[in-house]
Order: structure tokens, then C-alpha cells, then sequence
């Protein structure tokens, strides 16, 4: 360990400019999911600021370790959920009650239950062609400033951040019970919208 | 029996925790009988691949050095 440390003193300078230059590279990635999450552009960048910031503080303690991104990204999550749990302390957080708006999902099915005609899923192919697709993705970004604020929220802590339903309700305060029926809303919407805007598309 | 809006629940409750043998069931038969709601399922299981998906693309901005796989921590 001692050993190897010394020998690579010599190249620590090339290896943190290196290293400078990939976190440039990799900060419009982390903004466009900042904003996915925080759905908004000022707080977004605050967001990455700190998380770049953070990264470069914490340069030495990376050590060369595979998945540089990934662990800046880790660094990035981190501080998206600091700044959540300071808009909720601030009460700048809507309270969950007010989405009981059901009007969304019932217009996909029929009174007996079923799919109404024109809101069947059809096939969307291959997953790794889809999340290949540019336009997928610019799709998903519309799809989610779309959907109500707290049902983003919840999908978004879930899908793109990774938390589990217990972690979601301690982070908001909800019971268990009011997450699963929020994560149902919201993936019938998305997938509904994304059906729509870029199967839809991608086929005409 | 189920029909296909409850159907959905259940697939999007997959995603969340286990499902109990008898929603495993109920489920898997509605499924059997219906091509809509097994497309749904495939698209509810594409969503949920989404987080990990966009963290195993962020090095291929800069990667030469091949992304390492990511870290499976999520839960479901």
C-alpha cells in the first residue's frame, strides 16, 4: 500500500487534472438529472456546484478507484436529498394530500377495469435500444415535468435516486401504504405519455 | 376476478416489495391471458431500470477506461 503510494506521488497531479476534465465532461449529465429531480434550474445547479465542489475536496479520498462518475454521482444523490430535506424544513414542500387526482389514469381504462382502446401498451422493443434513444430520454424529461410535483417526487426518489418504499415514507413523512398508491400513479402516467409521445413518433 | 387497472397495481407493487403468493398468482394468470397488461409489465419494469441505467451511462462521457458495472443497492 505504502509502496504503491509512493510511486505514484509523481503522478497524483496528472491524475487529479485528469480527473478535473472527466468532472466537466460529466456535469451537464448530472445537471439534466439534478433538474429531473428538483425540477428546478437554480437549485439544480446548486445542487452539482456542491456536488463538484465536494468531489474535488474529496479528491484524495477517491484514490483511484474504479467509477469515478459513479462515485461522483453518489455525491451528487447525496446532496439532492440535503436539499429536499431542507425545502421540507423550510415547509416548501406540498403536503402529498392534494394529488388524489385519479382523472389521469381512469381516462386509460374502461369502467369494467380494462384498457380503453386507444391507451393499450403496446410492445416499446429491445430496453437497451430504447435507453440508447436520445429522443427516449428527451421524451421521459417531458413526461416528467408533466406529472404533478409530489408524484415526480416520489417516482424520482424511487426510480432515478434508488431509495426503497420505507426510506421514501421516513424521507416525507407518508405511510407505506400512500407511497405504493403514488408509484402506481405515477409509472401509469409515464408510461402512458411516453407511449404517446415517443412510440407514437418514433413509428409515424 | 382481476381485470387489468388492478392488474396494474400489482405490477407496479412488484417493482416495490414482494408480492405475497397469493398476488403472485392472481397476477401471473391475469398476465397469461393478456397481451396489454404484459406489455405494460415490460414498460413498468423499463422504468425501473432507469436510475441505473442513467448512472451507467455518466462515464461513457468521458470513459476510456470502460464503466465499471454499477452497484446493485437498489431494493425490489
Amino acid at each position: 500500500m505504502t509502496d504503491e503510494r509512493l510511486s505514484d506521488a509523481d503522478d497524483t497531479s496528472t491524475a487529479s487534472s485528469e480527473r478535473m476534465e472527466r468532472l466537466a465532461a460529466v456535469r451537464p449529465r448530472l445537471l439534466s438529472f439534478a433538474r429531473l429531480h428538483l425540477r428546478d434550474n437554480a437549485l439544480a445547479e446548486d445542487a452539482v456546484q456542491e456536488a463538484l465542489i465536494a468531489a474535488i475536496e474529496k479528491d484524495a479520498s477517491f484514490a483511484g478507484r474504479s467509477g469515478y462518475e459513479t462515485w461522483v454521482f453518489g455525491i451528487l444523490k447525496y446532496k439532492i436529498l440535503d436539499l429536499m430535506r431542507y425545502q421540507k424544513r423550510q415547509g416548501r414542500l406540498q403536503s402529498l394530500d392534494d394529488e388524489n387526482d385519479d382523472e389521469a389514469i381512469d381516462r386509460q381504462f374502461r369502467q369494467s377495469g380494462r384498457w380503453q382502446h386507444d391507451a393499450r401498451p403496446e410492445h416499446w422493443g429491445n430496453p437497451d435500444k430504447v435507453f440508447e434513444n436520445e429522443h427516449f430520454w428527451q421524451v421521459f424529461d417531458a413526461c416528467m415535468i408533466a406529472l404533478p410535483d409530489n408524484t415526480a417526487r416520489v417516482f424520482s426518489l424511487r426510480e432515478l435516486m434508488g431509495l426503497s418504499t420505507e426510506e421514501i415514507c421516513r424521507e416525507l413523512d407518508i405511510r407505506e401504504n400512500n407511497c405504493w398508491v403514488i408509484l402506481h400513479r405515477a409509472r401509469l402516467r409515464l408510461r402512458a405519455c411516453l407511449q404517446q409521445g415517443w412510440l407514437k413518433e418514433e413509428t409515424a | 376476478m382481476m381485470m387489468c387497472k388492478g392488474a396494474t397495481r400489482l405490477m407496479s407493487l412488484k417493482q416495490d416489495r414482494r408480492l405475497t403468493f397469493q398476488e403472485r398468482l392472481s397476477l401471473r394468470f391475469h398476465l397469461s391471458m393478456c397481451g396489454a397488461c404484459r406489455q405494460c409489465d415490460r414498460q413498468f419494469s423499463l422504468l425501473h431500470q432507469l436510475g441505473e441505467r442513467f448512472e451507467a451511462d455518466l462515464g461513457d462521457a468521458t470513459d476510456d477506461q470502460g464503466a465499471s458495472p454499477p452497484d446493485s443497492d437498489r431494493q425490489g
